[in-house]
């Protein structure tokens, strides 16, 4: 297989192709604008550098980021802490779905001034409004992630008397992990979202207070960059989690891709 | 041939009924047969007769509606550790997220078992099952026969006293299957376990069989108990050609066909 892959300068070259036109083709259209709200990429550009190398970029990419994730891990260690159960209990589901769909049909932003009241305005309520966004994701998957374990892989265990926490780690656990890795991966653009807009309505920092900020004062360029940087962490987030799933699911990676070749 | 006669394990009038709200099933009626220490027994049936269904209750994943299972002595009420299970669906049964290594070890840490005592025993099963290079590949880095081996390997590792096998071959190829066939007769000869051996495939429970118990369609019952005489060193070359596997091929045969027909012997 590995023959067959491209080598990693043309694989560079393709991933990297349509951005750097859509970049080039944004800096050329924009090159003369004189439009308030559309300022030309390369102004954009220089009041990126100007703001976001700075020191006190920290004191504002900081506190977002810490926010994400303990919002995020809290929520992906609840959702499968409590997914686990409930995926394998027919009682359960059906005792708590009424009640589960119904939270989630809730819009996390619709909780922040509930959250406001009940936390403040401090870091807590902001982590609250990730968590409740990013649970939902994970439970349900993780919930689709047990119920899908396999039948015969199931009887084996048991005819080999494997049970309790071993039964969890060795076989419930790493069988949903696709399917729960699935809703971690949702979760993680849930919350990059919710990050930014439990900050814009009452925060004293993080990015979604300095983007709104901007707004508020007309500082265009220097908007556009805050977006430019949001966009940028949302990669990064993204790649740090592609290198931990390709880590922990290689086995499932290689599994599928004999699969295919039949 | 005198075998030692000490039972190893009993089937006492074992009934299997599937109820749900809209019909009753009656999977198996009464069947009762007894396997001494170190038989290799196999049990051949049409297909619906229930075969997976009896061997489940045997090894305690299923509990039958009346009559019960004794191994060794003591009542079969779940999976008993002195049983192994192989299945017919090998790609299932493995762990695909562990290495071959860790697939044989795994029931042996439930043994807790001492890790060199682990150790041996899965490069002694590898060894057995003629996959000594594989232990670090992944069961779908391997061919569906190598997969089974790994099974089989696993179950031999976990030094049981019965060895249940619900068609393990049916689902490779001939010439594998054939492999596999003879691969179970050395290591039953060299283990001295006690085997039950399920298969549709007449030729093979013939082949590997001491005895063979002919079930009836569902709700099954035994037809017959065939004593298989032909000598203990099988090769698929000879053994399959003598005029006596013929003779033994054929009754059994006939046997079903009646099973088919839904004849059963008159109940005493």
């Amino acid at each position: 297989m590995k023959d067959l892959m491209p080598s990693l300068p043309r694989r560079l070259a393709v991933t990297l192709a349509l951005p750097v036109t859509l970049i080039a083709a944004w800096w050329i259209t924009s090159a003369d604008s004189q439009s308030f709200y559309f300022p030309p990429l390369q102004t954009i550009l220089q009041t990126f550098g100007r703001l976001w190398f700075s020191p006190h970029a920290l004191s504002d990419v900081g506190p977002s980021l810490w926010r994400f994730s303990v919002g995020y891990l809290a929520a992906a260690f609840l959702g499968i802490v409590i997914g686990i159960p409930v995926g394998a209990s027919r009682n359960l589901r059906n005792v708590l779905e009424p009640v589960l769909e119904f939270l989630r049909a809730i819009p996390p932003p619709v909780l922040v001034p509930v959250l406001i009241l009940f936390t403040g305005l401090g870091n807590e309520m902001k982590a609250l409004v990730i968590l409740f966004g990013c649970i939902w994701p994970v439970l349900l998957n993780t919930v689709a992630g047990v119920r899908a374990l396999d039948e015969i892989l199931g009887e084996t265990v048991r005819s080999y008397r494997i049970g309790g926490l071993s039964r969890l780690w060795h076989f419930v656990l790493p069988g949903a992990s696709p399917q729960i890795f699935t809703g971690l991966r949702q979760s993680l653009s849930i919350g990059i979202i919710l990050m930014v807009i439990s900050e814009m309505f009452a925060a004293r920092d993080g990015i979604g207070f300095v983007l709104v900020q901007y707004q508020r004062t007309f500082a265009i360029p220097e908007m556009w960059s805050g977006i430019i940087v949001l966009g940028i962490i949302g990669i990064v987030l993204s790649l740090i989690f592609r290198a931990i799933e390709a880590w922990l699911l290689g086995w499932y990676h290689g599994l599928r891709q004999s699969q295919r070749a039949g | 041939m005198d075998r030692a006669v000490k039972s190893m394990l009993e089937v006492t009038g074992l009934r299997k009924v599937y109820e749900d709200a809209s019909r009753t099933v009656e999977a198996i009626r009464d069947v009762s047969f007894s396997v001494g220490q170190g038989e290799l027994v196999c049990i051949v049936g049409p297909s619906g007769a229930g075969k997976t269904t009896l061997l489940k209750c045997i090894a305690g994943l299923l509990a039958p509606t009346s009559g019960g299972v004794i191994l060794e002595g003591n009542p079969v009420n779940g999976p008993p550790p002195a049983m192994a299970v192989v299945f017919q669906e090998y790609g299932r049964s493995l762990f695909p997220w562990m290495t071959v290594h860790d697939n044989v070890a795994l029931p042996l840490k439930q043994k807790k078992l001492a890790a060199e005592r682990r150790e041996e025993l899965v490069r002694d099963a590898l060894a057995a099952v003629d996959l000594s290079g594989v232990d670090g590949a992944y069961p779908w880095q391997l061919s569906g026969g190598m997969q089974q081996r790994v099974a089989i390997a696993r179950a031999v590792a976990y030094e049981p006293h019965v060895l249940l096998m619900d068609e393990p071959f049916a689902a490779v190829d001939a010439q594998t299957r054939a492999d596999l066939e003879d691969l179970i007769r050395v290591l039953w000869h060299r283990l001295r376990v006690t085997v039950l051996f399920v298969t549709h495939d007449i030729d093979e429970s013939v082949y590997l069989g001491e005895r063979v118990l002919v079930m009836s369609h569902a709700p099954t019952v035994i037809m017959e108990d065939v004593t298989i005489d032909l000598p203990d060193e099988r090769t698929q070359l000879e053994t399959r050609s003598m005029p006596r596997f013929g003779e033994l091929r054929k009754h059994i045969y006939s046997q079903i066909q009646l099973a088919k027909q839904g004849w059963r012997p008159p109940s005493d």
